[in-house]
C-alpha cells in the first residue's frame, strides 16, 4: 500500500516536472507577451465614460462606438487602402529585383559575391534615421514628397537586402544540376530562372515577400516623415496622429492599434511553419 | 552527330590543375567512354564539353568548328547526369517535352508535333503508362529512363553521360547497359560515357580514355587496353581483380620477385643483368594449386588469406613469404579446387604473360 502510494506521488511529481512546470512558464509568458494586446481589446469595447476607471477590469456593457468611429468617420480606411497599395508595391518590387539578384549570386559566374552580399547587409544595418534627412531632401527634389511611390520605394529599397540573402540561401539550396539541366536542355539563363528555378523555389519567394510585406505594413519613420496628409498616410502614421483635441481618444486609438495589427498578425499565424523554415533555410541541410 | 575534336584543353581553379593539357578525339557516332578514379577530371571535361563550364586554355571542335565560346544551349549536345536532374514540378510528359518547348518560338514545333515526339520517345524507353506521374513517383530505374529520354528527345549532336548508372542496384545496371548499348546502335549518335566502373567501361566503349590526376593514361579500344596497358597506373585500374604488380629483379632466364620465381620464355632477347623493374601479372593467369600436387613448374608456395567465389572462378589472395620478405598476390584456383583461408598452397603461372614496368617512370617496358 504505501509503495504504490509513493509510486503514485512519484508519478505526479514526474508529470509536474515534464509537462506541468513548462506549462506554466509558457502561460506566463503568454500572457506577458500578449497582454498589451488583451488590454487593448478590452479598451476598444469599453464606452467611454468607464475608459479611465477601475474597476471594473473587464466592461460592464460593450460598445462598438469606436470601431464604428474608427472604421466609418476617420480616415483610417484610407491609410489602411494606402498601406495595402504601399506594401504591395514594396513587396512587389523587392521580391522582383531581388529574385534576380539572388539568382545572380547563387548560380552565374560573377567575381565577389561575398563582398556583394557582405555590401548588402551592411547597408541594412544603418538606422533609418541616419538616412532620413537625405533620403527627404532627395524625395523633395524629386517631386515624389508627399507620395505614396516614395513610401513604398523607400520600403522597397530597405527590405531588399533581406530579400536577396533569404532568396540566395534559398537558390543556393535547389540542386545546381537542375540548372545546368535546363540550360544544357536549350535554356536561357533566364528561362531557366522562369522555367525551373522561380516554380521550385516558390516557397522561399512567398516567404521573403510575406515578410517584406510585414515590414513595410509596419513601418513608420519613413513613412511619417515622406508622407504630409490624409492622402498618402499608411496606417501606422494615421494610428499615431489620430486626432485629438483636448482629450486623448484612448477607445478610438485601441479600436485602430487592433484593425492595423489584425491583417498583418493574420499572415503571420497562416504563414508561421513556412516562416521559420524560410528563415532557417540554409542552416539544415534538407 | 558529330566528330569531337580536343585541343589541349586545360583546366585551373586558381593555382589548382583539374586537367592538365589533353588532346583527344572522338569519332562521329562513336561510344567512347572516359573512365578513372574519382578526382580525375572526367566529370569537368564533361562539363567543358557541354558548355557549362569554361577551359583555362585550349579549344574544342565539333565537326571542325570551334564551340569553345558557345553556350551549352549553342551546342546542341544533350547531357544525362549522375542524380538525374529530373524537374520534380513537372510531370514525365513535361520533363521529356522541355527541351522542346524551350526552343525559340521561331524554330519550335507544333504542340502536337511534340505531343507525338513524347510518345515516340516514351514507347522507345517503355515509359507510356508513367507520362503523367512525377518524378518522386518514379522507381531510380523509370527516373533513368526518363533522363534518358529528355536526352534523347531532340536528337542531340552529342550524347554525354555522366555515371548515369551508379544509382541503380546491380541488376537493373546490367540491363540499362544493354539497354544503353541497343539505343547507341540505333540511334548512331556520338556518345561520351563518363563512369569510374572499369567494369563498366570495359563493356560499354567502343574506345575508352584511362584518366588519372588530370591526365589521359592511355587511349584505346578495351581490350588493347586489358592487353596492353601503357603504365601501371592502367594495369592496376583496369581488370578486376587488379593485376598483381610486383617489384621484381630480371635475370637472363627468370625472374625472382621475392619468393616468387617465374620463369622467361627462351625466346625473349636478353636484358641488362640484374635489372630491378615492376612485373605485372594478371590474377587470372595465375594458377593456386594443392601442394601435393608435383606436376609443372612451381613459382612458389603460400598461405592462403582470402577466397572470393565469382561464378566460374574462384579468386584466391595468398601470402608467399621467404627469409627476407613477404608477398600477397591474387590469383585463380585451379578447377576443381576449393581452398580454406589458412591452407597452404603452391602458385604457378605456366602461360602468364609478363608485364614490365619500369618502377620509376611507371611505364611499360615490354612483355614477356
Amino acid at each position: 500500500m504505501m509503495f504504490r502510494h509513493d509510486d503514485q506521488a512519484g508519478s505526479m511529481m514526474n508529470w509536474l516536472r515534464t509537462r506541468g512546470l513548462p506549462a506554466c512558464v509558457l502561460l506566463l509568458v503568454g500572457l506577458f507577451c500578449l497582454a498589451p494586446v488583451l488590454w487593448q481589446t478590452v479598451t476598444s469595447v469599453k464606452p467611454d465614460q468607464d475608459l479611465v476607471r477601475l474597476p471594473p477590469l473587464f466592461p460592464e456593457r460593450v460598445t462598438s462606438v469606436h470601431y464604428d468611429r474608427v472604421l466609418l468617420k476617420s480616415s483610417l480606411p484610407r491609410s489602411l487602402g494606402n498601406s495595402v497599395v504601399v506594401a504591395a508595391s514594396a513587396t512587389a518590387t523587392a521580391i522582383v529585383v531581388g529574385a534576380f539578384c539572388a539568382f545572380a549570386l547563387a548560380r552565374l559566374p560573377i567575381t565577389g559575391k561575398s563582398v556583394i552580399l557582405g555590401v548588402a547587409l551592411v547597408t541594412s544595418m544603418f538606422p533609418p534615421i541616419a538616412v532620413i534627412s537625405p533620403l527627404y531632401l532627395l524625395m523633395r527634389e524629386l517631386g515624389l514628397r508627399d507620395t505614396l511611390v516614395a513610401v513604398g520605394l523607400t520600403h522597397a529599397v530597405y527590405s531588399l537586402p533581406l530579400a536577396v540573402w533569404l532568396l540566395t540561401s534559398f537558390f543556393q539550396q535547389l540542386p545546381k544540376e537542375l540548372y545546368q539541366a535546363a540550360r544544357i536542355d536549350g535554356c536561357t539563363p533566364l528561362q531557366a530562372l522562369l522555367t525551373v528555378i522561380f516554380p521550385l523555389a516558390r516557397p522561399g519567394l512567398a516567404v521573403a515577400a510575406l515578410l517584406v510585406f510585414i515590414y513595410s505594413w509596419n513601418e513608420f519613420m519613413f513613412a511619417l516623415t515622406l508622407t504630409a496628409s490624409d492622402t498618402t498616410r499608411t496606417a501606422p502614421v494615421a494610428v499615431a496622429l489620430f486626432p485629438g483635441l483636448y482629450e486623448i481618444p484612448w477607445g478610438d486609438l485601441a479600436a485602430a492599434s487592433l484593425v492595423v495589427t489584425l491583417p498583418v498578425a493574420g499572415l503571420a499565424l497562416v504563414f508561421q511553419r513556412h516562416i521559420i523554415a524560410g528563415l532557417t533555410a540554409g542552416s539544415v541541410k534538407g | 552527330m558529330a566528330e569531337v575534336r580536343i585541343e589541349l584543353i586545360e583546366k585551373r581553379i586558381g593555382q589548382k590543375p583539374i586537367l592538365l593539357p589533353l588532346t583527344l578525339t572522338v569519332h562521329d557516332g562513336e561510344f567512347f567512354v572516359l573512365v578513372g578514379p574519382s578526382g580525375c577530371g572526367k566529370s569537368t571535361l564533361l562539363s567543358l564539353l557541354a558548355g557549362l563550364d569554361q577551359p583555362t586554355a585550349g579549344r574544342i571542335l565539333f565537326d571542325g568548328s570551334d564551340v569553345t565560346d558557345l553556350e551549352p544551349r549553342e551546342r546542341d549536345v544533350a547531357l544525362v547526369f549522375q542524380s538525374y536532374a529530373l524537374y520534380p514540378h513537372m510531370t514525365v510528359r513535361q520533363n521529356m517535352a522541355f527541351p522542346l518547348t524551350v526552343v525559340p518560338r521561331a524554330n519550335r514545333l507544333a504542340r502536337k508535333r511534340i505531343e507525338e515526339e513524347v510518345h515516340r520517345v516514351a514507347g522507345f524507353l517503355g515509359l507510356l503508362a508513367l507520362l503523367d506521374r512525377r518524378p518522386r513517383e518514379l522507381s531510380g530505374g523509370q527516373r533513368q529512363r526518363v533522363a534518358l529520354g529528355r536526352a534523347l528527345i531532340r536528337k542531340p549532336r552529342l550524347f554525354l553521360l555522366d555515371e548515369p548508372l551508379s544509382n541503380l542496384d546491380a541488376q537493373l545496371r546490367a540491363s540499362m547497359r544493354a539497354e544503353l548499348l541497343r539505343l547507341h546502335k540505333e540511334l548512331k549518335v556520338t556518345t561520351i560515357y563518363v563512369t569510374h566502373d572499369q567494369t563498366e567501361a570495359m563493356t560499354l566503349g567502343d574506345r575508352l580514355a584511362v584518366l588519372n590526376q588530370g591526365r589521359i593514361q592511355q587511349i584505346g579500344r578495351p581490350h588493347d587496353i586489358y592487353a596492353a596497358p601503357a603504365n601501371l597506373f592502367v594495369a592496376g585500374f583496369m581488370g578486376y581483380p587488379p593485376m598483381n604488380l610486383l617489384s621484381a629483379r630480371l635475370g637472363m632466364e627468370s625472374i625472382q620477385a621475392g619468393p616468387l620465381h617465374l620463369t622467361r620464355p627462351p625466346d625473349r632477347p636478353p636484358t641488362d643483368q640484374e635489372q630491378t623493374l615492376t612485373v605485372g601479372l594478371r590474377p587470372e593467369d595465375i594458377s593456386v594449386e594443392p601442394i601435393s600436387d608435383s606436376g609443372g613448374e612451381r613459382a612458389g608456395f603460400g598461405v592462403v588469406r582470402l577466397t572470393e567465389p565469382s561464378g566460374p572462378t574462384l579468386w584466391v589472395t595468398v601470402e608467399l613469404k621467404d627469409h627476407n620478405e613477404a608477398i600477397t598476390i591474387i590469383g585463380s584456383a585451379q578447377a576443381g579446387f576449393t581452398p580454406k583461408i589458412g591452407d597452404g598452397v603452391t602458385v604457378s603461372a605456366p602461360r602468364a604473360t609478363l608485364y614490365l614496368f619500369d618502377p620509376t617512370t611507371g611505364q611499360r617496358a615490354g612483355s614477356s
